[in-house]
């Protein structure tokens, strides 16, 4: 769809912003382009409107060198999104979208029914149409910008970090609408982001780049975090990414006990014999009412009679990732995550070592499944994926500290 | 005080007065003088003005000289250059515009430099991300955004223009100013306030025409952020 061959960027004053880059960005996907500041992310996503010309080599669009289309011409058909939004403050919020149909001689009228119409998809009251950007919040802004974009139906959108000029919770709004747009548009999107959380959390493919403008990976999310190519690409993702892989991981695959929950209906006799600091106390529906401490609990009665402690979090088996069963176990009084099923109902709980076991003993097949791509003689003589990490990491020296996070996982399991 | 009193007297018997109403050498004759030549200069300047601050401004080269030239500009002496122009030039009407002229085109020039020039960089570059042309960056983005700037330098100039203008009198040409420098020569100051007093009237109503223009054609998107900042 996108195709880069050899490109390269050189300024006259002797900066490399992008050095050799040969990549082919799929159809339909979103592809993320990452890295610090000063990689050449932003100038590869320019390269494909021509708002930046390569030095040498190709970019080509659907088979075509792009620099057979005039340049206003291919980015009529090419939507573009800024970190600012760059809306036009002098144009209403419905001109602001009609720019592109406009420019390309659509009728005023067609024009403006088209722009209140995405107006609409990005989830913008009608009554804004009349408005002005300066009278509108950031992210407000921020989805006219995308509106805007999306203006002559282009196939292809290009973002250069839409979401960063907004604060958190806007952002992660805008994020989720996003990916809603996306399921329903299934545009070729390339985003630029300087944020690895944000890149894990849109990207299908994300490219990382490194200082002086080469590109230091180019992979699926999960894989990125599994398996970073080298020490750069470990330390961008982070210390974390160990605790960042459980969000590709369903909570649903994760082991739960229900020994220590029980209805509000038993005896305290029955607590006491569940051989547990603390017991989760549930009603009728099995719907959790709180953490009932065993050495607080009376002499007799039932567990209503109870001190309760608020129950923190819980996770759904149906919707959440096993990060969100982590962090809910993390959070928990008792230290034990609750999980419920679709109607709220426990299903039961489990500790941060259970979960780790789970996630581990989930993970296992799935690492040698890439390993058995990647290099399939080597798993051979491993034999097992388990001793493939440790060695993994041993081979990374810097990136131990890391590795024991991510190594951790693995063994912990063995043991259970 | 009195005696203040007293002047406003005559210069209110002067303004009043019907024989200077009528003629050649009535106020209406004068003023149409005065309006042709401020129109026309200011017409030129315009051009002139406008065409070289938009292309600097939307190009970005040639941007110092500009300034440079447009503040040496202003420091050439209006009545000196009638005087040099009319010395090589003879009498005529062209001294006199072409000192206007160089009177207006510097608070043109400048301003519309400036406001092509300030409009926001992630604007143009959104511009022409959505697949502008050069041209309608230019006239779709820039001038509608640089426009209070532009119209605040055209308000000056013409200003300028329509005060100045009185200096036609001097090569004997005609103008408002005339009653000023007749009034002068025959120390008749009943002569020289009315005349004034008619300049800095014209001075108001053009004022005036340029704020209603500002809030005609300046967009509602601009005036909204500029209340705010």
């Amino acid at each position: 769809m996108i195709r880069f061959d050899a490109v390269s960027k050189n300024y006259p004053n002797g900066t490399t912003a992008v050095d050799d880059l040969s990549l082919e960005l799929a159809e339909g996907g979103i592809t993320v382009l990452v890295g610090p500041s000063g990689c050449g992310k932003t100038t590869t996503l320019r390269m494909i409107n021509r708002m930046v010309e390569p030095t040498a080599g190709t970019v080509s669009l659907r088979g075509r060198d792009i620099r057979e289309v005039n340049a206003p011409e291919l980015r009529r058909g090419i939507g573009y999104v800024i970190q600012h939004a760059g809306l036009f403050p002098h144009r209403t919020i419905l001109d602001n979208i009609a720019t592109v149909p406009l420019l390309l001689g659509w009728s005023r009228k067609k024009a403006r029914a088209r722009a209140a119409e995405l107006l609409e998809l990005v989830g913008l009251p009608a009554e804004m149409a009349g408005r002005y950007p300066s009278q509108l919040s950031g992210g407000q802004q921020q989805r006219v910008g995308v509106a805007r974009a999306l203006g002559a139906d282009p196939p292809v959108l290009l973002m250069d970090e839409p979401f960063s000029a907004v604060d958190p919770i806007v952002r992660a709004e805008l994020q989720a609408e996003f990916i809603r747009l996306q399921k329903e548009l299934h545009k070729t999107i390339v985003f630029v982001t300087h944020d690895i959380d944000e890149a894990i959390k849109l990207g299908d493919n994300i490219a990382v780049f490194r200082t002086g403008g080469r590109l230091a990976q180019f992979d699926t999310p999960e894989r990125l975090l599994a398996q970073p190519a080298d020490d750069f690409v470990a330390g961008f993702v982070g210390q974390d990414r160990g605790i960042r892989r459980l969000s590709f991981l369903k909570a649903a695959e994760v082991p739960l006990r229900d020994g220590a929950v029980l209805p509000a209906t038993s005896p305290v006799a029955s607590a006491r014999a569940a051989d547990e600091p603390w017991v989760l106390v549930v009603d009728a529906e099995r719907r959790p009412l709180g953490w009932a401490a065993v050495a607080e609990l009376p002499e007799s009665g039932t567990l209503a009679d109870a001190p309760l402690t608020p129950l923190g979090h819980t996770f759904s088996l149906v919707g959440d990732s096993a990060r969100a069963a982590l962090d809910s176990a993390l959070l928990s009084p008792s230290r034990l995550a609750v999980g419920v099923d679709a109607d709220g109902a426990v299903v039961g709980v489990a500790d941060a070592h259970e979960l780790s076991a789970g996630v581990a003993a989930a993970e296992v097949p799935e690492a040698a499944e890439d390993a058995a791509v990647d290099a399939a003689p080597e798993v051979a003589k491993d034999g097992d994926a388990e001793s493939g990490v440790s060695k993994d990491e041993v081979a990374k020296g810097a990136d131990a500290k890391t590795g024991d996070t991510a190594g951790s996982v693995g063994p912990g399991g063995g043991e259970r | 005080m009195n005696d203040l009193l007293n002047q406003l007297g005559l210069v209110g018997d002067w303004l009043t007065s019907s024989k200077q109403w009528h003629g050649a050498e009535g106020i209406p004759q004068r003023l149409l003088e005065h309006l042709t030549y401020s129109g026309a200069s200011l017409l030129f300047a315009a051009l002139i003005g406008l065409t070289l601050g938009l292309l600097v401004g939307h190009t970005g080269r040639g941007a110092f000289a500009v300034a440079s030239v447009a503040n040496l500009a202003r420091a050439i002496p209006t009545f000196g250059l009638v005087v040099l122009v009319v010395t090589l030039a003879g009498l005529s009407t062209t001294p006199v515009l072409v000192a206007l002229v160089a009177l207006a085109v510097p608070p043109i020039l400048i301003n519309t430099f400036e406001g092509v020039r300030g409009v926001d960089p992630a604007t143009r570059d959104a511009a022409r991300g959505v697949g502008m042309t050069e041209w309608e960056v230019l006239v779709r983005v820039e001038v509608p955004m640089a426009l209070p700037l532009i119209l605040l330098g055209l308000r000056v100039a013409a200003i300028q223009v329509v005060a100045t203008a009185t200096v036609a009198a001097y090569p004997g040409l005609g103008g408002l100013g005339r009653f000023i420098v007749d009034g002068l020569s025959r120390n008749d100051y009943e002569l020289v306030i009315g005349g004034s007093t008619v300049v800095v009237v014209l001075a108001l109503v053009v004022q005036i025409l340029f704020t209603a223009l500002r809030r005609v054609i300046v967009s509602p998107g601009l005036r909204v952020s500029a209340s705010k900042s």
